[in-house]
């Protein structure tokens, strides 16, 4: 470690969450992890609160949806949970996993089971799209009812009230997970092949982000929009993307580097410091200008198994962490 | 890094008996829970908690091997497998009739994250005694999946004659004489003959050594388990009185074993082998091996599929053990004379 490092696991609060974590949000001020074993643990001020949301079944894939969280299983469900423990079924596929799921502050929900593409409007109506091949990762557009899918040798961007085919993105692959600029700009995948890949949306350039020595499957912009951090090697890996071109022909900045991957990546809501979590349970935060960095969680913690999610609060005041062996905790920053 | 979960994959050509096979492992008073990964979702009756409907999506890996194909569709489902981890001990993965096993193995190799949280037991193929050796004559996809087995159930052995069984046995034999075969009516074979292999560890290439270069001297021992079977009409018992296999030489399909007493120099074989298995990997389905370098107290063990290979010092070799380096293919049109004489000029 570097020396400059500082360290903050005085300021985290570790909890069991019981099993492994699937991911992590706010919903509202309510840390919430959806977990391996079906259920979301609420860690609301009356106490922790286990929300059988799947049972007998494990969480694939969450996200936030205004300021609930949606979650999809290997049971078929789509369920939307409140920070009250509210849980509401939006969707039953029977007998197939729901592989992908997108959702926007509005409350629409997109997801996917195998090809079929389903997106749900915050009113509630929902169309359905086949795509190509199976979709592994769903996004919203920033800007207009449009949604993203990764697949097998590209993507595709669908209007799903529009009757017009998607317009597809081609390169040759498995895309994985897919995320977009903030500006609408650039459409991003991760690939089975330790890269990303990208298009600038306009003209459909290509561009490939390599150097990874594994998967990145963690992508997350910064509140400005200009940089993409990601994570698969051994520091966190972060896009330049202000100038036209994006990151073509540029370095991306790396920091926190260590003798472990980063697992787990999430910009701070107003700052450039990137949350990173690794694949031997650290936490470190890092500060994008000079790569400065703080100790959110080391060895002494019982770390072992990898970060598996990372989340901000609202006002960037708290970062919870979930890991692949069921273990959690809460850093509340310092005033 | 946490217990890898055992994957067995089932092959076998349509109507082989691969379901039943299946249903016999899930049914058995095991204590074990199995995620069962079937094709054709719900088309038939698995009666297991955990079974996930696959797409066989397979494609080409972007890395300039032609015949890196892997199958995304495990890839993923493996992935999602795991986050319910603790709550099943074993895969087992059911593929088409039609399908070449190859991508299925290669997967276990190929993608880092699957490597890390499982393994590949075995390669588990049901052929079918009475049809086998019109479908090794037809299909492709039939004789893929003999070569590539590292377990042969010969199911419906009552449909077929004790010589039609021996002949469909020594064409098994042609093709892959190191497999471990069983003969059974309705898939009847103990769990332990199918399930807990550990063909792929290199750790165990150590324990095929009995069967490794001595095909022709292998006689089969499951007779006896086979006692029990509802239709045991003793035709087994003949078995006993015809000694030695035929020999068959299949035209398209064989194995090359090659043998050298004493150590190999490793600067000229691992360029060769490597070369080799570049220029060749497409018609090279698998190949093991167990090596004495010279100066290394070590023996090195490798196996590979197509042109993956995966290779690793083992243990020492015993002061009583001779240093003998050898060295399997199974494969296409393997040119048996050009391999030997490469290997042998490896010597050191």
């Amino acid at each position: 470690m570097a020396q400059s490092t500082t360290s903050l696991t005085a300021n985290v609060t570790p909890f069991e969450a019981g099993a492994p974590v699937t991911a992590v949000a706010f919903l509202g001020d309510v840390p919430a992890l959806a977990l391996g074993d079906g259920a979301v643990l609420l860690m609301g001020p009356g106490g922790a609160q286990r929300i059988a949301a799947h049972p007998d079944a494990a969480i694939l894939v969450a996200a936030k949806a205004g300021e609930k969280l949606v979650t999809g299983g290997d049971d078929g469900r789509v369920m939307l949970i409140g920070g009250d423990g509210g849980a509401q079924e939006i969707a039953y596929e029977k007998g197939k996993w729901i592989d992908a799921l997108a959702a926007r502050e509005d409350g629409a929900i997109a997801w996917s089971t195998g090809k079929q593409v389903h997106a749900r409007d915050a009113k509630g109506e929902i169309k359905t799209f086949a795509a190509p091949s199976t979709v592994r990762g769903l996004a919203f557009l920033p800007k207009g009812y449009r949604i993203a899918m990764a697949h097998y040798n590209g993507a595709s961007l669908w209007f799903p009230n529009a009757s017009a085919a998607p317009e597809v993105f081609e390169w040759k692959g498995s895309h994985l997970d897919i995320t977009i600029s903030p500006d609408g700009r650039f459409l991003l995948t991760s690939m089975q092949e330790n890269a990303l890949h990208g298009w600038r949306i306009a003209d459909k350039k290509d561009m490939r982000l390599s150097g990874y020595p594994a998967k990145s499957r963690s992508l997350s912009w910064s509140f400005d929009g200009q940089w993409l951090a990601t994570s698969g090697a051994d520091a966190g890996v972060i896009w330049p993307f202000k100038d036209k071109e994006g990151p073509m022909n540029k370095a991306p900045q790396e920091c926190g580097a260590r003798r472990a991957k980063v697992a787990s990546v999430a910009f701070h809501p107003n700052a450039l410091v990137v949350a990173q979590g690794y694949d031997d349970g650290w936490v470190l935060l890092c500060r994008l200008p000079d790569a400065a960095e703080i100790l959110v969680r080391g060895n002494r913690e019982g770390a072992e198994a990898a970060i598996t999610a990372l989340a901000w609060d609202r006002a960037g005041r708290r970062l919870l962490f979930g890991t692949a062996d069921g273990k959690a905790g809460l850093l509340d920053m310092p005033a | 890094m946490a217990e890898k979960i055992p994957v067995t994959v089932l092959t076998g050509y349509l109507g082989a008996g691969k379901t039943t096979l299946l249903n016999r492992i899930l049914s058995e008073d095991h204590g074990q829970k199995f995620a069962v990964i079937v094709n054709e979702f719900g088309e038939i009756g698995i009666d297991n908690d955990l079974v996930v409907g696959a797409d066989e999506e397979v494609f080409e890996m972007n890395n300039g091997c032609i015949c890196c194909t892997v199958r995304g569709d495990l890839i993923r489902i493996i992935e999602g497998l795991m986050k319910r981890k603790g709550k099943f001990d074993a895969i087992i993965v059911e593929t088409t009739g039609l399908a070449d096993p190859a991508p299925v193995a290669q997967t276990f190799f190929v993608d880092a994250d699957v490597q890390d949280a499982a393994r590949l037991d075995a390669v588990v193929t049901v052929a079918d005694a009475k049809w086998l050796a019109e479908r090794l004559k037809d299909a492709p996809e039939a004789k893929n999946q003999i070569a590539f087995a590292d377990v042969i159930i010969l199911n419906k052995t009552d449909l077929v004659s004790a010589e039609e069984l021996e002949e469909v046995e020594a064409r098994i034999r042609a093709i892959n004489p190191y497999a471990s075969l069983h003969k059974t009516v309705k898939c009847a074979v103990p769990l332990e003959a199918v399930l807990g292999r550990n063909a792929f560890d290199l750790d165990r290439i150590l324990a095929i050594e009995p069967e490794f270069l001595k095909a022709e001297e292998k006689h089969d021992h499951d007779h006896a388990h086979h006692d029990h079977d509802h239709h045991g009409h003793g035709h087994h018992a003949h078995e006993h009185e015809t000694h030695g296999l035929k020999h068959y030489h299949d035209e398209d399909m064989q194995s090359v074993a090659l043998s050298l007493d004493g150590d190999l120099d490793p600067e000229k074989f691992m360029p060769w082998l490597n070369e080799y298995i570049q220029k060749e990997g497409a018609s090279i389905l698998r190949s093991k091996g167990i090596l004495a370098f010279k100066d290394e107290p070590q023996r090195f063990v490798f196996q590979g599929v197509h042109m993956i290979l995966d290779g690793d010092l083992q243990r020492e070799w015993r002061p009583d053990e001779k240093r003998v380096s050898r060295l399997v293919f199974i494969g296409r049109n393997l040119k048996q004379d050009e391999i030997r004489e490469a290997f042998l000029r490896c010597a050191a």
